[in-house]
């Protein structure tokens, strides 16, 4: 049997959680948490808690944080562009922070680091919320 | 030669989405791939799957067919089927950032990251009959 095969079954785990997203302000910033895996299913259920929240605070900075998301498909770019356009139409702007190899790969690819900053924070990003859970 | 080969038929939810490319992923884990290979491969499944639900089933449900297969040298086959409505123009489905969709929630991208990360995608579609979306990819030698 192949060594990875514990390692597919905690991934499998992983992949049914799906994904969810904590919002916080920080000063005139949102940093949108999220936590999973963003396929067309998931992001469908993140985009409306993000754009509402962006809508009722009016950030001047919108951080998608992607430390705890392990995978990502061409529909997460039609969140961060979805997000981007809201931002702009705002006046505000996007910054992306901790994308694993694998997404940043499908981010280069449709060009969002042309768009936003895509950050690597030394120090890994944390919510409180998770803290207090 | 089929080394090995696996079928799988769900039906177009989109919640079947990640289990369609942990299935599919999972398959070829007996190859020992690499996190990169995986990644990719679970990448192009997840685009193809996508495609079947969102376009070629609109506006219902129906089946979507996964056959994979092993064959010599570490070479991997996918072929991901739908009986949908089909694509209308197969090269400007193909085209960088085309989309059908008016929401601005796609980003008209599944083809091009098919295409990315794996060695090669063929693309076969007939009006109200379906598409088939072929993916191959030879994975590295391990030393």
């Amino acid at each position: 049997m192949s060594k990875n095969h514990d390692w597919f079954l905690i991934y499998y785990l992983n992949g049914v959680m799906s994904v969810d997203v904590k919002i916080e302000l920080e000063g005139g910033d949102m940093i949108a948490y999220l936590n999973g895996e963003i396929d067309h299913h998931g992001a469908a259920k993140i985009r409306n808690d993000i754009d509402l929240r962006v809508e009722g605070a009016h950030p001047d900075l919108l951080i998608l944080d992607f430390t705890n998301v392990s995978f990502m498909d061409s529909s997460g770019i039609g969140l961060i562009m979805g997000r981007y356009k809201l931002m702009k139409d705002i006046g505000g702007a996007l910054k992306i922070t901790n994308p694993s190899p694998q997404i940043k790969k499908v981010m280069k690819l449709a060009g969002i680091d042309r768009l936003a900053v895509i950050e690597r924070l030394k120090q890994k990003r944390r919510s409180d919320y998770f803290d207090k859970k | 030669m089929i080394k090995n080969e696996m079928k799988l038929q769900i039906p177009s939810r989109s919640s079947n989405e990640s289990f369609a490319r942990i299935a599919v992923a999972s398959f070829f884990a007996q190859l020992d791939p690499t996190v990169d290979e995986i990644s990719d491969i679970k990448t192009a499944v997840s685009e193809a799957v996508t495609n079947s639900i969102v376009h070629g089933y609109m506006n219902e449900i129906g089946d979507i067919f996964i056959h994979a297969k092993i064959l010599d040298d570490d070479r991997i086959y996918i072929r991901i089927r739908d009986k949908g409505c089909g694509i209308d123009d197969i090269k400007q489905a193909m085209e960088p950032m085309f989309t059908t969709c008016k929401t601005g929630e796609r980003s008209g991208l599944g083809f091009t990251v098919m295409q990315s990360f794996m060695d090669n995608l063929k693309v076969r579609s007939r009006k109200g009959k379906g598409t088939t979306v072929i993916l191959t990819k030879t994975l590295k030698k391990r030393i």
